[in-house]
Order: C-alpha cells, then sequence, then structure tokens
C-alpha cells in the first residue's frame, strides 16, 4: 500500500466509525487533495463532512479548533507546512494553550496532517521544514510520518486522542510502498528501529530516513562497522529511552535532517546526549542537516542545500575515519 | 419589560461594577497582577448579552462581567484574578482566561481577533449537531481591522453558519482612535455585502437585551450570520496600566453621564435598589476574602492540564 493511501485509510476507517470525524482542508473534497489523499472520501461522507475551505490557513486552524470545542473531532490538511505560518497564531496561541489555560475544561480532539520539505524544484517559499519550530510549542504532540504502516497507525490513534497532534508528512514520501500490518498494535510514540547495529546509532525520520537506508550498506562496507537505523516517529515527546539503549550500546550518534543547521531539530536531540549520556561517548557526536540559506529552485543548488544520499555517504565515512572506525 | 427581568439585569451590572472596583483595588493592593482589563462602563453591553443569549459564546479578555454574568461565582472569578487554584482556571489562565463549558462560555482570549476562527468552527458544529441556537463571538472594533475578521465573516456567510458577531465599538483601538486605523468609524460598514447589520446603544442593557434576543432568533432561521454593532464607552483605560491620556476630561464626562447603571435607575423599585447594593458589596467582600483564603496552585502539578491524564502519560 502507498502512503498516500495508507493516510487515506486510516481517515477512511475512523470516519466510518465516528460520525463527529470531519476533514477540512483547502482542495480536499471535489479534488481529492494535492497528493491525492483524500480521494474518495467527499463521495463516501459527504460534503459536511469532507469540507473544501477557502485559501485562508488561519481560519482552518482557527475553524477546526472551534469544531473540536464544539464536540467534533476534526482532521485538517494544510497543503503544505509553509502555509502553516498564515496559522501559527491559532497553531502557537489557541491549539496548544487553551487546553491548558482552561485548566482541561477545554480539550482538542484535532489532528492537522501537513506535508513538508524539499520536493523537486517548487522554490523557496515552497520548500521549508518546520518540526523545529513545531516541536518546541508546549501542549502539541508531533509525529513525522517515514512510512506507510506507521502512518495508517498512528494517524488512526491521533484521531481518536483527545489531544491535539501535528502530523508531519513529506512531500516526496506520497508513493513510497509497504505491506500494512493492521493486526499490529503500534504506539506512535515509540522510535522504531528500522535496521540493528552495534558501531553508530544513526537517528532520523521522513525523507532523510530512507536516503540514509539507501546508503547504508556501503557505508558500513566502506568502514567496516555495523549501524544501527531509527525512525525517531514522535518528535515531541521523544522516546528517549529507546535513543539511550542505543546510544548506550554504539557509543557513537549521527542525526540526519532536512531543515537548516541553525535552530535544527537535531540539535536537541544532541544536547540531550552530550547532556545525559557525555559517557558512554565514544566520539563528539555528528549532525547532518540542511544549509542556513532558503531553498532554490535551480536543481543543484538546490541538492546542494540539504543533505542527499551522496553527502550522507561521504560525511559519516570522513566522521567515522576521523573518529577510530 | 418584565420587572424580574430588569431587576436581574441591574443586579447583575452593579456586581460587575462592584467586582471591577474590588479587582482595581487589589491590583493596587499587589494582589492582582499581569493584565487587568477593566469592564467599568460597558456593563450594559456585557451583561444584556449574557442574559439575552441562549446558544455558546467567545469573547475577549474583558469578560470578568461577561463570566459573572453568563453564571459564573464572583468567588471562582476573583480566585483566578488572584492567582490561587480555586480559580475558574485553577489560576493558569488569569484575568483574561474565564472558561465554562457547562455555561458555553469559551473564554477569555488575549489575541485581538484570535477566538473569531474559533467561533465560526463552534458555530459550524453546532449547524451539524442541528442545535438551532448557535454562537456569539464578542470582540471590539480593533479587531475587525485583523485579517482573521474578513476570513470569519465570508465563512460564516458563504457557509450560512448560526453565529452573532457582535461588535463592541468603544472608538479606541487600545488607545488609537478608531478613526486613524480604520477605513470607517461604523465598522458595519466592512459587514454589510455579507449579512444584515444591526447598531444598537451598547450603554443601554435593554436595548442590548433586545437585540440581541433579536439576533438569536434570527440565526435559528438558518439564513445564516448576523453582525451587531454596539456603541460603548469605557470609563477606564484599555487596561490598568493605560493612564487613558489619549481622552480629554470633556470626552470622559460625556462618556460618563451615559452610565447604564444610572439609565436603568428609574425603571426599578425604590426597595430593591436599597437591598441590592447591600447585597452586591457583601457578595463582592466576600468574593475578595475567598480569593485570598484560597491556596495556591500545587507545584506538582505544573505540568497538569495541556494533556488528558492519557496524554500526559506520554508527555512526559
Amino acid at each position: 500500500m502507498l502512503y498516500r493511501e495508507a493516510i487515506n485509510l486510516a481517515m477512511d476507517e475512523t470516519m466510518s466509525e465516528d460520525t463527529n470525524i470531519i476533514l477540512l482542508g483547502e482542495d480536499i473534497a471535489d479534488v481529492g487533495g494535492t497528493f491525492r489523499v483524500t480521494e474518495g472520501l467527499l463521495k463516501k461522507y459527504g460534503k459536511t463532512r469532507v469540507i473544501d475551505t477557502p485559501i485562508a490557513e488561519l481560519s482552518i486552524v482557527g475553524n477546526a479548533i472551534g469544531m473540536a470545542i464544539g464536540g467534533l473531532r476534526p482532521v485538517v490538511e494544510l497543503m503544505t507546512a509553509n502555509f502553516s505560518l498564515l496559522a501559527f497564531d491559532q497553531i502557537v496561541n489557541h491549539m496548544a494553550k487553551l487546553p491548558f489555560m482552561s485548566a482541561g475544561k477545554i480539550r482538542l480532539p484535532l489532528v492537522l496532517r501537513m506535508p513538508q520539505g524539499v520536493s523537486k524544484q517548487l522554490g523557496a517559499q515552497h520548500s521549508e521544514n518546520y518540526e523545529n519550530m513545531l516541536s518546541s510549542i508546549p501542549g502539541l504532540f508531533v509525529f513525522a510520518v517515514s512510512s506507510p504502516n506507521y502512518a495508517y497507525h498512528a494517524l488512526k490513534k491521533a484521531i481518536k486522542m483527545d489531544d491535539p497532534v501535528i502530523f508531519i508528512e513529506h512531500e516526496l514520501l506520497y508513493n513510497k510502498k509497504e505491506e500494512i500490518d493492521r493486526s499490529s498494535d503500534l504506539d506512535p510514540f515509540k522510535a522504531r528501529i528500522i535496521k540493528e547495529g552495534t558501531d553508530i546509532t544513526i537517528i532520523s525520520y521522513l525523507k532523510m530516513l530512507d536516503d540514509t537506508a539507501s546508503v547504508l550498506e556501503e557505508i558500513e562496507k566502506e568502514l567496516n562497522c555495523s549501524c544501527e537505523l531509527i525512525d525517531l516517529c514522535s518528535l515531541n515527546p521523544v522516546d528517549f529511552k529507546s535513543l539511550e539503549i542505543s546510544i548506550k550500546k554504539t557509543g557513537r550518534l549521527i542525526m540526519i535532517e532536512e531543515g537548516h543547521r541553525m535552530g535544527s531539530y537535531g540539535a536537541q536531540i544532541i544536547s540531550w546526549a552530550v547532556e545525559e549520556l557525555f559517557y558512554f561517548l565514544d566520539a563528539a557526536p555528528l549532525r547532518l542537516c540542511g544549509e542556513n540559506v532558503p531553498i532554490a529552485y535551480n536543481r543543484k543548488l538546490e541538492l546542494a542545500s540539504i543533505p542527499t544520499p551522496k553527502s550522507i555517504k561521504k560525511d559519516i565515512i570522513n566522521w567515522g575515519t576521523n573518529n577510530g572506525l | 419589560m418584565d420587572s424580574t427581568l430588569m431587576e436581574d439585569l441591574y443586579y447583575c451590572m452593579l456586581l460587575g461594577r462592584h467586582f471591577e472596583y474590588a479587582a482595581k483595588e487589589n491590583y493596587f493592593q499587589g494582589n492582582i497582577s499581569g493584565f487587568l482589563h477593566l469592564d467599568i462602563g460597558q456593563e450594559a453591553l456585557s451583561v444584556g448579552t449574557m442574559k439575552a443569549f441562549e446558544g455558546d459564546v467567545f469573547t475577549t479578555y474583558r469578560e470578568h462581567v461577561m463570566a459573572l454574568s453568563r453564571g459564573m461565582s464572583a468567588n471562582a472569578v476573583m480566585a483566578e484574578l488572584f492567582g490561587k487554584v480555586d480559580g475558574v482556571s485553577k489560576g493558569r489562565g488569569g484575568s483574561m482566561h474565564m472558561f465554562s463549558p457547562q455555561l458555553g462560555f469559551y473564554g477569555g482570549d488575549a489575541i485581538v481577533g484570535g477566538h473569531i476562527p474559533n467561533a465560526v468552527g463552534c458555530a459550524y458544529a453546532r449547524k451539524y449537531q442541528d442545535k438551532k441556537t448557535g454562537c456569539l463571538v464578542v470582540f471590539g472594533d480593533g479587531a475587525t481591522n485583523c485579517g482573521g475578521f474578513f476570513e470569519s465573516i465570508n465563512i460564516a456567510t458563504s457557509q450560512k453558519l448560526p453565529l452573532v458577531f457582535l461588535c463592541e465599538n468603544n472608538k479606541y483601538a487600545i488607545g488609537t482612535k478608531i478613526e486613524s486605523v480604520s477605513a470607517f468609524s461604523k465598522q458595519a460598514k466592512k459587514v454589510e455585502a455579507y449579512m444584515p447589520t444591526v447598531e444598537v446603544d451598547g450603554m443601554d442593557v435593554l436595548a442590548v437585551y433586545k437585540a440581541i434576543k433579536e439576533a438569536g432568533e434570527y440565526i435559528k432561521e438558518g439564513k445564516g450570520p448576523i453582525f451587531i454593532e454596539a456603541m460603548t464607552c469605557r470609563f477606564e483605560g484599555h487596561s490598568i496600566s493605560d493612564a487613558n491620556k489619549y481622552r480629554s476630561s470633556k470626552e470622559m464626562q460625556k462618556c460618563k453621564e451615559l452610565d447604564p447603571l444610572i439609565k436603568l435607575k428609574p425603571f426599578l423599585d425604590k426597595v430593591f435598589l436599597e437591598k441590592i447594593e447591600e447585597q452586591v458589596i457583601q457578595e463582592i467582600m466576600q468574593a475578595v476574602n475567598f480569593a485570598k483564603a484560597s491556596p495556591e496552585p500545587s507545584l506538582t502539578d505544573l505540568h497538569k492540564y495541556s494533556f488528558t491524564n492519557e496524554g500526559l502519560k506520554h508527555a512526559l
């Protein structure tokens, strides 16, 4: 099943069980979504439950919050995370704070889905990653969705939760294929070990996870070592327990992400590891991330702005060679 | 109008007035801190609206009197101003964040215009649930210059939502004269293409009550939203730290001549008036004592309330 189909299935199955679940977003009803994620749902559930909104993100999120206050369980699609900036007051000051400021009298069963990241030559205003900002807001859960199976289970659980969830997808993952294990009881808050290893812990999420996996064997061969690749899955809260077990085992840590280096999400993970696991580390951690520059339209400049399989391989091999591997 | 109702309206306005006097006094005594937006002078709008509207309400940071007339106790509202654990929001919210889902009262929002899209969403929920009483959202004249306001009037109209937009036009956006930042001095101009608009004397509680009742009936018809502009005048600055220097003494004097309590008095029984004043003063003294005696929130509860108990297990 494709990533986008898994997300669709999760919404379809939960919507068929609970008429309070409604979807809203730009072009999601008649068109079926810019990335075809909501295809077929309008026909099945009608326009009162699958709602095309105006291109007005502040209102899309603001209205969803009001719907949740009013007893519904909205699932929002923001066309991309780039446009979430227009809704940031609603995300930060309302979605994340109303439950707290009301001492729990208000609960917001609300999921905010948004794809992000560098796609292919979409230009500076359509290529950002905002998990760093979104994860810094107390009062929200933030999931990063790297695979169809995780997407299916995590979204179903997010929709059923009474707490607000940011559900980050990546624009280049919608056609990723994977079998869905419907019987599994996946915990969306738990990090997932993609490949076990003994010498380096590599933490990533979204598309960088796949880019890293694609060169992992070559890296292991070159460095004659074994890498443990971890999909972080939940960006806030972080499954520090699983990370700690892995880092104590390997003694080496690499964090890979697509966002800009300054204020990057992974800096927080590295900081935690240095603070908490300093004496277990055999080498200074490595952080691979995007350059501090807006993403250019030109393909070569675009690729030079973010980690690629080629640069990941080169950087890890250099780092490993300099660190006793 | 029914004399019991008029007495209730007067009682709520008087309770609100004395509540705000006590809040001001306790602010200067250091018992209350942070922001404090007093509603003195605008009680007619707050009380008339809360008493007349049957559905759910969303309002701004100037909401003590609204919370009281909606049915929250003076004790709990005052304790919230004191930041105490028996406060409406257990000391997490403060002056600007009173909530009571049981009373259909959803804040108390401190971002100008930020709650308007929330009210639109809730009105959608009410329409979906076929609850005809709908929602009402209160905001100031300043909020009608925000982008979210324009998005909201468009969505509420295009979706035919049961929503009353109530603009409290006191002619100042914080300390800035509305004429210097808004295209119109009457904000209904901005809305006329979208929905019916009504202007009401916001200093006359009977007029406000009647206008909100009629608006409440209008939205039940399913024809969409309605906009009410209530012309008001606040006797104090925007907040406690605003010295109110932008209004001349002549303007202030004219404003205070419109006192809604004085306006209603001639319609009320003398015995009632004597009795009620004493009762309200006692009630407010009791609320201040209650707030003083209420404990501070426990520091061990610092991380509580953002998430449900189920969610909190993951968050910590």
